[in-house]
């Protein structure tokens, strides 16, 4: 049983090579989890790793390191694209967890409420993965396999988020429905991301979190979006979102909401992301 | 290169200093710096994140320290409150404003919300109200109502002087008395107080509602765990195992005997010392269990063949209630206009930040108790009956009470750590999680409710039936008062000749229901606020004046046949909102024109609530004395659980006693100095220990002015020449020396006890239950989002009548915390049982949830009262649900007759009224 402050990352991989070797970085999931129980295993905490905090730009994309926290997230100077991951950083728990907890933790946590995932999956997001093994990448959406499930092996560490260089302006938005403000697991909630062109949508991906084992792409609906004038949709009001864009989700019924519920706010809470990100779009690039 | 830090120093900045630490691997930074570096001012609340009682600033960022390795703040400058006041230009400015608006109620969380503070003004000069919601969102508060906060952030960062204080007479505002140490991270809480070298307690709980249990080898337990000192079960109970706070319903085992009858019944204790009980896994303890079907619900209780809980309950029905007035069947077949509705309220978590936590130790042959609680003396009463032990050989030292609402009544690890004591003669500690005070301790009761009311066409009230189910849980706490309160109180405060309202309390396997601010009184409130507006709607007539056209007056007499000559208040709070009323119902209007997809509505609702135990004796008594030094010592005995009786009662106490009251010397809780002022429960203690206080006052006065034969109206000084009696031009200075002090040092010494007169009530609740009632009326405007069913209160108007104000900022303090848990109650809140055992699944108000309150102080006068004052506390949060109700109705046309309002639920109501 040992606390080891890795400082490098070979250094990490080596020590989560061993039986019940656990990462540890924001620790904002990993408390509560763990509750009063005795700690068995080692920690691993990755935190101090050279380069593995912060965001950088290179021909690839953006690349958010696997330490990243949600507050950095917030204070860096990222595209209007980024708009939806930053208003999802904002609703994350509080100013306490934004300041700790870690965008790649919020993964690996794999909630099906996890904030940061329903933007992630409208930007593109590839999960880079490494161990003593090498180095591998996956979409965010193989990367998700269920509630609290991952791709991730035993001895891996998520070591950076990539996202993939976008159109410019495109634009991001989310919304979060909770019971209440701030420190609040969400009901439903909406990523969209809209690229236009000449008042016409000519990208669109929008993503819904909370309504499924795993936060869902609606690809009909995209599909159904691109090529559409701007103008219409604000027009069609809630009625942009017809039932089959919403066929990828399969809401549960909890303390939260019945599935009913959350199916229909989902939809509600689409239109309205869409509009948001046509109206924010449409001011910052005319 | 082995760099674990397992064996290793870690060290750091704390407040300045460089500080190191040899914690366990992954060790929480909280418990590092609390247990290891003595750093109390950091709150532990949940252990998760959900509340932000314990945030610290690591390198500046705010950060619950619950959820920070302490290895990852090595090398960092960790700030705390203590730190922070005595360095940062900042929190000395918070430290004024947070006292000048007393935004600290009972101080838990204010160590989170400073901390929070100063980070804000940090990197923001002059924040606004927004700003600093945003900043402080991530730090819960139960009493506050957060609109003090607010204001004392904005107010330090725009660098304004606080307005100054009264002089502290009655009626005017001042500091509270207790209130630097709260806000300095000084306070010491039930958590704080225990030596350094105390065993450590944990209680083995059910993890089953229903079920029979066997335990294992629990010598071969104990001998495989060396630092396990004891393990205790009901063998080791010397007298009853069991509690309770009703004579007849004492029904609750310290230590169940073979079977549990909720999940979070305790079977034994363990305890050990703090190294081995950090390492204590709960699951190695070798108990078996048996599970059994469990009634959760009231109709399975009911239900023929269902299994009987308590022997002597036949159908699990543990009591009733009853008041029978008039003939209410007759008058309502004669109403021109009947209303009849099925309301349902579930259990709510009274959500507390500080879990219970306290220590007890051996003094000689008695046993110390010190822990956080609302009723010391009931404490006693309770251990002299498991210890079987006398009341001299037992001593309760209340620490500050991290809010109670009615769940500290009880006692909870009072017996465990008292037998602990005892067994090993150590000192013993014990702090619930958050899950186990969840589990274990009160609720407020979930109520199934059916009520009738009708009216004659020209408006006047024509016969109410009520008939309310409680669930009381799977043991009685204070389930018999719920059942004999409610009946009293479900007529509303108006005048009903022709009334009928019985009530059951029902045993089921959930957790105990028992005294939650409003005793089932909010919970009925719901039923009749409700039906009052849809009756006034079929009779056409504007609802806040069908209220004003029923409400109680002076000589008209209340459901119980009882008639009050005077102190009659609910009318003027009612007529206090006339003009928001109008001018809300103006400004909804336009802004629904103007909108679709958003409604705003106004709502009202009124409230009554009598002071003081149902028709029961509960006396208070204050005891006070003159030093040979010119000392004047005030033994104040009333818990202050962050309501401020620490201030009230000494304010009442001074002007009886007829100096200023920073003059008086206080001595705060112990049953070993301060006589029994009884519980902090049923708004009581401004009333009842507040009239205790006037006439201790009133006699002490007496005696001094008898040494010098002066006139009663003569002026009584202290200062630092001791105390001089000036009556009319003549002068005395007392001459203390020459009398002999008693043992208790004092040369003066009196004590004086209060009862509310009161009259029993007969069969059909007919009597004098209360000597007096103190009444309110809210007003909320909301706005419902119709697509997604979510509520948003935009800000409320609150008249309360408490008689006297004696210090007007501690009532709009007492306004502004119960609205949020009316709020709360109404929008959010619902524990269910193995569900939402934790500060993330339940939800209780954050400071983005509660709107701007304005809060008018009604004044009429009681003549029990002292000074004419009223009791307040469980009065403000009885309008607050109805009222928002009433208001989404309002907006929407839907009404919701089950809580709380959640999105899902005002959406589906949306849709049964119409909306798209």
């Amino acid at each position: 049983m040992g606390y080891l402050v890795a400082a490098s990352l070979s250094e990490a991989l080596d020590a989560l090579g061993r039986p019940d070797a656990a990462v540890i970085a924001g620790g904002t999931d990993w408390f509560p989890a763990q509750g009063s129980r005795p700690l068995k295993g080692d920690l691993v905490d990755i935190t101090r790793v050279p380069g593995l905090r912060g965001i950088t730009q290179d021909a690839g994309g953006w690349r958010i390191g696997g330490a990243t926290t949600w507050t950095d997230l917030i204070r860096a100077d990222l595209p209007p694209a980024f708009d939806g991951i930053k208003a999802a950083a904002r609703e994350v728990g509080s100013i306490q967890i934004q300041n700790a907890g870690t965008v790649a933790g919020n993964l690996c946590n794999a909630s099906p409420a996890a904030d940061g995932v329903p933007p992630l999956l409208t930007l593109g997001a590839v999960v880079e993965l490494a161990s003593t093994r090498g180095i591998r990448r996956m979409g965010l959406s193989e990367f998700l396999k269920g509630p609290r499930q991952t791709a991730r092996m035993p001895g891996e560490v998520l070591t950076a988020l990539i996202i993939p260089d976008l159109p410019v302006g495109a634009q991001g938005t989310f919304l979060k429905l909770g019971a209440r403000h701030y420190l609040v697991i969400s009901i439903a909630m909406v990523a969209a991301l809209v690229t236009l062109d000449r008042g016409r949508i000519v990208q669109a991906a929008v993503a819904v979190g909370s309504c499924s084992a795993t936060a869902q792409r609606l690809p009909a609906l995209e599909a159904d979006l691109t090529g559409r004038s701007a103008a219409d949709v604000l027009a069609a009001g809630a009625g942009v979102i017809l039932p089959a864009h919403l066929a990828p989700l399969a809401p549960i019924g909890d303390v939260r909401g019945s599935a009913d519920y959350r199916m229909e706010a989902a939809s509600t809470l689409c239109a309205r992301a869409l509009h948001m990100a046509i109206e924010q779009g449409g001011q910052s690039h005319g | 290169m082995d760099k674990r830090t397992a064996p290793d120093l870690t060290a750091f900045h704390l407040n300045g200093q460089v500080v190191e630490v040899a914690a366990d691997p992954g060790e929480r930074l909280s418990h590092a710096l609390r247990e290891r570096l003595g750093a109390k001012d950091v709150k532990i609340g949940c252990n998760a994140g959900d509340c932000g009682a314990c945030t610290v600033l690591v390198d500046g960022a705010p950060v619950c320290a619950c959820l920070m390795p302490v290895q990852q703040a090595a090398g960092a400058k960790v700030e705390t409150l203590t730190g922070l006041v005595k360095a940062d230009p900042h929190a000395d400015r918070l430290v004024n404003s947070f006292q000048a608006h007393q935004a600290a109620q009972c101080g838990i969380c204010t160590p989170g919300m400073m901390v929070s503070a100063v980070a804000l003004l940090r990197a923001q000069s002059a924040p606004d109200a927004a700003q600093v919601q945003d900043a402080l969102g991530g730090v819960l508060c139960r009493c506050t109502g957060y609109r003090k906060i607010i204001d004392a952030v904005v107010e330090a960062g725009a660098g304004h002087a606080p307005a100054p204080e009264g002089s502290g007479d009655v009626g005017t505002t001042i500091r509270r008395l207790d209130g630097l140490p709260k806000v300095t991270g000084t306070e010491a809480f039930g958590d704080d107080v225990a030596p350094p070298d105390a065993l450590v307690l944990r209680v083995i709980r059910s993890p089953h509602a229903h079920a029979g249990f066997t335990f294992g080898d629990l010598d071969g337990f104990r001998a495989a765990n060396p630092g396990i000192v004891a393990v205790l079960t009901a063998a080791d109970v010397p007298g009853l195992n069991a509690f309770g706070v009703i004579p007849g319903f004492i029904d609750q085992p310290v230590f169940a005997v073979d079977h549990v009858l909720f999940r979070g019944d305790a079977v034994a204790a363990v305890v050990g010392d703090a190294a081995t009980m950090a390492r204590f896994d709960p699951a190695d303890f070798p108990v078996t269990w048996e599970p059994r079907p469990p009634l959760m619900e009231v109709e399975d209780a009911l239900a023929p063949g269902a299994a009987q809980l308590h022997p002597g309950r036949a159908h699990n029905i543990m009591c009733g209630g009853h008041v029978a007035c008039g003939d209410a069947e007759a008058a309502l077949a004669r109403a021109d206009v009947t209303v009849e509705g099925q309301f349902t309220t579930v259990f709510v978590e009274h959500g507390y930040i500080e879990p219970e936590a306290g220590f007890a130790m051996m003094d000689g042959d008695r046993v110390v108790v010190q822990a956080c609680t609302q009723a010391p003396v009931m404490d006693q009463d309770a251990l002299m009956q498991i210890l079987a032990l006398p009341r001299e050989r037992i001593r309760i030292v209340p620490t500050a009470v991290g809010g109670g609402f009615g769940s500290k009544i009880d006692v909870s690890l009072q017996p465990f750590l008292a037998l602990a004591a005892i067994r090993t003669g150590r000192a013993v500690r014990m702090t619930y999680e958050r899950v186990e005070t969840m589990q274990s301790t009160t609720k407020r009761h979930p109520a199934a409710i059916s009520m009738r009311i009708g009216a004659s066409r020209d408006g006047r009230l024509c016969g109410m039936t009520f008939d309310g189910d409680f669930n009381t849980g799977a043991y009685a706490s204070w389930g018999p008062t719920v059942a004999n309160r409610v009946p009293v109180h479900a007529s509303g405060p108006y005048r009903v000749a022709d009334y009928r309202a019985t009530t059951r309390a029902v045993n089921t396997n959930c957790v105990p229901a028992g005294a939650f601010r409003g005793f089932g009184v909010p919970q009925s409130a719901v039923a009749q606020e409700s039906l009052f507006d849809m009756l006034a709607a079929r009779l056409g007539m504007d609802a806040l004046e069908f209220r004003i056209l029923n409400a109680l007056d002076n000589g008209v007499p209340t459901v119980c046949g009882q008639v009050f000559a005077q102190g009659v208040g609910v009318k003027p709070c009612l007529e206090a909102l006339r003009p928001a009323w109008a001018a809300a119902q103006a400004d909804c209007d336009t802004f629904n024109v103007a909108h679709a997809t958003r409604k705003r509505g106004v709502g009202v609702a009124a409230g009554w609530y009598g002071c003081g135990n149902t028709s029961m004796p509960n006396p208070s008594t204050i005891r006070a004395g003159l030093r040979a030094d010119g000392t004047v010592v005030l033994h104040q005995g009333a818990m202050d659980i962050g309501q401020g009786s620490n201030t009230v009662i000494p304010q009442i106490f001074a002007r009886a006693f007829g100096v200023p009251v920073h003059d008086i010397a206080l001595i705060g809780a112990d049953t070993d100095l301060t006589p029994d002022a009884g519980k902090t429960s049923a708004s009581r203690q401004t009333f009842v220990t507040g009239n205790a206080a006037r006439l201790a006052g009133e006699a002490l006065r007496k005696a001094v002015l008898g040494q010098v034969n002066a006139s009663p109206d003569a002026v009584i000084t202290l200062d630092t020449a001791g105390l001089t009696v000036t009556d009319g031009a003549q002068t005395f200075t007392l001459d203390l020396a020459r009398l002999s002090p008693n043992p208790a040092g004092y040369v003066l010494e009196v004590a004086e006890t209060y009862d509310p007169p009161t009259k029993p009530l007969d069969k059909n609740g007919q009597g004098e239950p209360y000597a007096q009632y103190g009444y309110a009326a809210h007003l909320v405007v909301v706005e419902v989002d119709i697509p997604l069913g979510r509520v948003r209160p935009l800000r409320f108007v609150a008249a309360h009548d408490v008689g006297q104000a004696i210090n007007p900022l501690l009532v709009e303090g007492q306004v502004h915390g119960g609205i949020a848990q009316g709020l709360g109650m109404a929008l959010m809140e619902e524990y269910i049982p193995h569900r939402t055992e934790n500060l993330h699944d339940y939800l209780i108000p954050t400071i983005g949830d509660v709107p701007p309150i304005e809060t008018l102080i009604v004044e009429v006068p009681d003549a029990h009262g002292p000074y004419g004052a009223k009791g307040l506390g469980e009065h403000v949060l009885i309008p607050t649900a109805p009222a928002i109700l009433n208001a989404i109705a309002h907006a929407t046309g839907a009404r919701i007759t089950r809580l709380p309002a959640t999105p899902a639920r005002v959406r589906a109501a949306l849709k049964e009224a119409g909306h798209a």
